[in-house]
């Protein structure tokens, strides 16, 4: 089995690993580089679980490549917090309920994450449509379309 | 998956070339939402994959004479937020914003999705409509193919060849005063695949359709241009008769396959019904 190197920064940290080329990203990331907090549920690109930023935007790892993300400058739910103070949206899923079995949650704030930042007061519309395909199978929908809410209130307090 | 070797050629001439040397055991990457899906099912193996990830100047959207010039490494994301497009061709905007999710749109490329060929996607049916030509680059050089003349020939299988990468895709202006509509049928989730989908186009200049156009995805092995449309309303008054009678010209190009999505004789028949309702609103019928 061919290994290459494949370095990424991920949370502002460099990483360099050797992997076969088929090595996914969400496999990488969590087996190769022991980053656990992304999550794999259904390996195909539709359950948003395993969200995370890559150069920017938010993308499937679970349908990259590790070697796709060669260079890349990655953002994972380990790297949201600033220290020991959580994001605004990890301080709303644990107060109103965005925060449920748990398993979905790294995505659904990876996600979230990306939309408030681009739109901190979005409408629940909107945030519909973002969200759509981060799948929660406790069914708590409207409890993270509140938490996301809320998170907004808090960024646009200066929170 | 099963192990291939990766290859990331800095330019467009070092891809042809390793795509020269191991030919059919060769396949080319871009986004690949599309082909990776396929390689982690075991539905595809590749022994060599060409990504083009490190090659420039393939990421570009831009407004010319011609129309809109769209680089084929350029997101599905930036077609469906970009100001120029939304500006000058505001379907391509509406169509490509519903494909699959942001996630997938972030790394889904137009070129790929070009290539790849899949006859439920979303922007078949409205590169159909907006008479979109598809540019192919080999190591012989370059050609151009509209996506009309047969570029979708079958289940993942379109106009490019063995060595060739779509490089981009050319979109000309719309017709001053043209409407637009894409609408799908998703009766299970929002980013499921459609049981059918219908891109259209019409303009009605003093009270006569001048222009109309419908193209129709996952009712078929490609994506389909219903040029039967035009023959039923061009040069008369638009009315739901017409736009009905129009609609049910579609049903002889629908050979959907059956799914949990619906029978094919269903499908059929949203795709008349669909095509209906796209009319209705491109020639202003529903107001």
């Amino acid at each position: 089995m061919t290994r290459v190197p494949i370095t990424v920064t991920i949370n502002g940290t460099e990483y360099t690993a050797e992997a076969p080329p088929r090595r996914t990203l969400v496999d990488f990331i969590r087996y190769d580089l022991g980053l656990t907090g992304t999550k794999e549920a259904c390996s195909v690109g539709v359950c948003g679980i395993c969200t995370v930023e890559m150069d920017g935007v938010i993308v499937s790892s679970c349908i990259l490549l590790a070697v796709q993300a060669q260079g890349a400058q990655i953002t994972t739910i380990e790297g949201v917090a600033d220290g020991d103070t959580l994001h605004p949206l990890q301080e709303a899923f644990m107060n109103y309920g965005g925060f449920q079995c748990g398993i979905c949650t790294p995505g659904q704030i990876m996600a979230s994450r990306a939309l408030l930042q681009q739109n901190p007061d979005p409408t629940e519309d909107e945030i519909k449509n973002w969200m759509m395909g981060n799948l929660c199978r406790c069914t708590g929908y409207y409890k993270i379309i509140e938490s996301i809410q809320k998170a907004g209130e808090m960024i646009r307090l200066g929170a | 998956m099963r192990d291939f070797q990766f290859h990331t050629p800095a330019t467009l001439a070092d891809a042809h070339s390793l795509l020269n040397d191991y030919g059919e055991e060769a396949r080319v990457l871009s986004g690949g939402t599309g082909l990776i899906n396929m390689m982690k099912q075991d539905l595809i193996y590749v022994d060599h994959l060409v990504s083009l990830q490190n090659i420039g100047n393939l990421d570009y959207i831009r407004w010319t004479g011609e129309g809109l010039q769209v680089g084929g490494r350029t997101t599905q994301q930036q077609m469906a937020t970009s100001d120029v497009v939304h500006q000058n061709l505001p379907l391509l905007t509406e169509t490509y914003g519903e494909v699959a999710t942001v996630r997938v749109r972030n790394a889904a490329t137009v070129g790929g999705g070009v290539a790849h060929g899949d006859p439920a996607q979303d922007p078949p049916p409205t590169l159909l409509v907006l008479d979109a030509s598809v540019h192919v680059a080999s190591k012989d050089g370059e050609r151009t193919v509209k996506v009309r003349d047969d570029w979708f020939v079958d289940y993942y299988t379109t106009g490019v060849e063995q060595g060739e990468i779509v490089t981009g895709i050319t979109v000309p202006p719309a017709p001053a005063g043209a409407r637009t509509a894409y609408i799908k049928f998703l009766p299970r989730t929002a980013d499921d695949y459609p049981t059918v989908a219908v891109s259209a186009l019409g303009v009605v200049e003093g009270g006569v359709v001048t222009d109309v156009r419908v193209g129709l995805g996952a009712v078929n092995s490609t994506a389909v241009y219903a040029e039967s449309v035009a023959g039923v309303l061009v040069g008369k008054a638009p009315t739901m008769d017409l736009a009905r009678e129009a609609a049910e010209t579609v049903r002889d190009l629908c050979a959907p396959t059956p799914d949990f999505r619906g029978s094919a004789e269903y499908k059929t028949d949203m795709a008349v019904v669909f095509t209906r309702r796209a009319l209705s609103r491109v020639l202003g019928l529903d107001q």
